[in-house]
């Protein structure tokens, strides 16, 4: 039933975590009473026993709306402990470190908040030793050049990383167009035409919310950026650039949301019931929020005091952190975004399977 | 708690209760909803259901095709063998028809038929999530509408008067307390978690039962009512009993015990023989009388055994089997002994006749000559390794309850109660003398919840 690029994980062993998703997935299996909320239990019924590989699977298809757990009727105190969306939140982060490159970085994803002030501490030394504090505009701060070279050069290894950490997961598939569109719409924290819960029977549209805010206005900084280096590099027009230029406004519009999306998504998580996910999840969380946060506010700050004595100082503070965020992409919360986008590619590619063996088994009426 | 005196009080807290109190506090009623067991595990055995059973004359957006009053009629009529009170049946199924938009007021959800439930999809509308998401629901909306609920209150005695009921007396952690109302629905389930009363009817073999559900319902309220004068309905020796995986929890098991392997293979008993049909009919259709057949088995254990060509066959359980590469291997596993249990397996494989197997339709694959048959999917079991599940009686409900009229009325034997309502598993013995058809019981505590809960408050 598995594809055949987790051939690789079946090989390993149980952890812990796994012996836990397992019990909860044959209890699951003989019950099905969620098979409606969401992918995870569909992908569940496809299989009779579940391996390393499986177990992976379906924790990165969770998107932790945790209508399940509230459903259960053995989730503690019942002896059967089931939790499913806390489970598959620990196995999560196990199986982002297992497929961390290089392995060793995969002490990142215990010690999240450590791994940020490393990463910030490397951003300001670095960024340190190579501006100009007394220059006035941009590019004699940290020449133009040198940028592209140091955060080319990190942009460059984390996609890297993030590329072979795929690899480890998805083998060589790629996301089809239909589970990009889930990932992007985040169709599953909302397919039962209700939001996901924070709290029994709390259902609110805000996690999403905050979720587009971060998603789209990481991508609208990202846009921002590649429409700089397009005029930078074939027109020759230098930054900064004004109010009303396209990357200032592309810049603006998704620094707002890389403000209030990672704030409303720290307060949203805070607030959420804990039980719903593990703690070294959500710290993995936390610390990726605030580091968009801070990217985004010291950006915006740049923007609106660029042309006050504080300009060279506040670019250093952007710059390194900005560094420090690419520096982590790879071992943070972000891959959280290529894991489920490659899951979401197989649960449409197994329901597509699925399709064709019931088209041919059954008779017509 | 407040001491003030409530319009409803409302005995119990699986569904039943919860669509009265909800009926009445949608009026206007004070109501206080008094549940036994802590919040945790609140709703009774709703919260291991998963669907109801409604008529609908055309495909609706959780039921498809049609399912008219006649033929849900019909159905309680074959599983009851007659033993029904018919106007209260057809008040049943009429009421069904509105039930899931009712009760979709108070934000229950269903789910659209999904695969693996099409065969009842037709009949029986499914909650998403299950019963604990529609108990979930129906508290939240109980909350909102301003009823109170008591947790941990076990209702220890009934102040009745003429035929009145004027006040519980309520255990609880900080003490007895009485709780007055002008009206009472009485929505406390049967006794089937009550295992010295199982003893009195089944004696020793009680204990080696097993509850699916709640271990609250001890039938409290249900022998207060009777004591004090209540018409008993349905057999107050029968139960609903399946026969499930014997390693399950004591109480509280649920749907997940439940082993779908019997029509694939043999069961046996402690001495290694067979003594029952095992492919007799579909087992959906079967699996309610397993119960009673291992119950009347010595030590109350049996064995369903399958060889490997029936893996994957049928819903995987929670529990793994026992494995075995030969029969005298598996013998020693499930201890029983060896001798018997191969010459059982000898002279059924030699009794199995040709068929071809087709394990959706009741095939031809029989036996031949032995006592007792197999009358459908026999194949020898000769393809190691072989499977063992053990099995035991698991209970799943009592049918002995309070009479009432069409009103949900509790009848007493001086006349019916003017103030006293009953609803659900308390009182489904008025429709279910006996037998048992899916999602049957959850539409008796919707429907009659709902008349209980309004003839409570303003009639």
């Amino acid at each position: 039933m598995a594809d055949a690029p987790e051939a690789g994980l079946k090989t390993r062993p149980y952890s812990d975590a796994m012996r836990k998703a397992e019990h909860e997935m044959v209890v699951c299996n003989a019950c099905r009473y969620c098979e409606a909320y969401c992918p995870v239990f569909q992908a569940m019924e496809q299989r009779v026993t579940f391996s390393p590989g499986d177990l992976t699977y379906l924790a990165n298809l969770c998107h932790n709306c945790g209508e399940c757990l509230y459903a259960c009727q053995y989730a503690p105190p019942h002896e059967f402990g089931i939790d499913v969306p806390h489970t598959l939140s620990k196995l999560r982060v196990e199986s982002y470190e297992s497929f961390a490159w290089p392995s060793f970085a995969a002490v990142a994803f215990r010690r999240p908040w450590a791994a940020t002030l490393v990463a910030l501490s490397v951003g300001a030394v670095v960024v340190a030793s190579i501006a100009n504090r007394t220059a006035r505009d941009f590019y004699g701060v940290v020449p133009h050049g040198v940028m592209v070279i140091l955060f080319g050069a990190v942009g460059v290894f984390a996609v890297l990383a993030l590329a072979v950490g795929h690899r480890r997961f998805a083998g060589r598939t790629i996301v089809g167009g239909r589970a990009a569109r889930d990932a992007v719409t985040l169709k599953h924290l909302h397919a039962t035409g209700q939001d996901c819960v924070d709290a029994e029977e709390t259902r609110r549209p805000w996690r999403r919310w905050m979720h587009h805010c971060t998603f789209y206005g990481f991508a609208l900084c990202f846009a921002s950026t590649t429409v700089a280096a397009i005029y930078h590099v074939i027109f020759g027009w230098i930054a900064p650039y004004a109010y009303t230029s396209v990357p200032v406004v592309l810049g603006t519009l998704g620094g707002l949301g890389l403000l209030i999306g990672p704030a409303g998504l720290f307060l949203v998580d805070r607030r959420r019931d804990p039980d719903l996910s593990d703690a070294s999840e959500r710290s993995l969380g936390g610390s990726f929020l605030v580091l968009l946060f801070l990217t985004s506010l010291t950006g915006l700050l740049l923007l609106v005091l660029r042309e006050t004595p504080s300009m060279p100082a506040l670019l250093v503070v952007h710059l390194a952190i900005v560094l420090a965020l690419f520096l982590t992409l790879p071992y943070g919360k972000f891959v959280h975004g290529i894991y489920r986008a490659a899951a979401l590619g197989k649960f449409r590619r197994e329901e597509n399977h699925e399709d064709a063996k019931i088209s041919k088994g059954t008779n017509p009426n | 708690m407040s001491p003030e005196p409530y319009d409803v009080a409302v005995l119990g807290g699986g569904n039943a209760a919860l669509c009265a109190a909800l009926a009445a506090a949608e009026r206007g009623a004070r109501v206080i909803v008094i549940e036994r067991a802590p919040r945790e595990f609140r709703g009774g055995n709703s919260r291991h259901t998963r669907n109801l059973r409604c008529m609908h004359a055309a495909p609706t957006d959780v039921l498809t095709d049609a399912y008219t009053e006649d033929e849900f009629m019909a159905d309680v009529m074959r599983v009851t063998g007659g033993v029904t009170n018919e106007t209260l049946a057809r008040m049943m199924i009429r009421g069904s028809a509105d039930a899931p938009r009712r009760m979709g007021r108070f934000g229950a959800r269903f789910q659209p038929s999904l695969r693996g439930t099409l065969h009842l999809g037709r009949t029986n509308a499914f909650f998403l999530g299950g019963g604990k998401a529609l108990m979930n629901s129906a508290y939240a909306a109980a909350e909102r509408l301003g009823v109170r609920v008591a947790y941990n209150a076990d209702v220890i005695g009934l102040s009745i008067r003429d035929g009145r009921f004027e006040s519980a007396t309520v255990r609880m952690a900080a003490g007895d307390i009485e709780v007055r109302a002008a009206a009472v629905v009485l929505a406390a389930g049967g006794f089937e978690a009550n295992l010295e009363w199982l003893a009195e009817i089944w004696g020793e073999a009680a204990k080696n039962f097993i509850i699916r559900g709640t271990p609250y319902n001890t039938g409290t309220v249900l022998r207060l009512m009777l004591d004090a004068g209540a018409e008993p309905v349905g057999d107050p020796a029968q139960c609903h009993a399946v026969a499930i995986d014997a390693r399950a929890p004591k109480f509280d098991g649920g749907i997940v015990t439940r082993l779908d392997s019997v029509p694939l293979g043999i069961v046996v008993n402690t001495h290694g023989d067979r003594f029952y049909d095992e492919g007799e009919d579909y087992w959906p259709k079967r699996y309610a009388i397993w119960g009673r057949l291992v119950a009347q088995q010595p030590d109350q254990i049996a064995y369903s055994i399958v060889d490997s060509k029936a893996v994957g066959r049928f819903m995987p359980s929670v529990f793994p089997p026992l494995v075995a590469s030969s029969i005298r291997e598996l013998a020693s596993a499930i201890n029983v002994p060896a001798g018997t249990l191969t010459s059982t397996i000898e002279r059924f494989n030699a009794a199995v006749r040709p068929g071809t197997f087709d394990h959706q339709a009741l095939d031809d694959c029989r036996t031949e000559g032995l006592v007792p048959n197999k009358t459908h999917w026999a194949q020898r079991l000769d393809t190691p390794p072989f499977h063992a599940y053990p099995l035991r009686p698991g209970i799943t409900f009592t049918y002995l309850g309070v009479k009432v009229d069409e009103r949900a009325r509790v009848v007493l034997k001086g006349g019916v109660s003017e103030n006293m309502f009953a609803a659900g598993e308390i009182m489904a013995g008025n429709i279910l003398g006996r037998g048992y058809v899916a999602g049957v019981g959850m539409t008796i505590g919707t429907v009659f919840g709902e008349i209980a809960g309004r003839g409570a408050y303003g009639g």
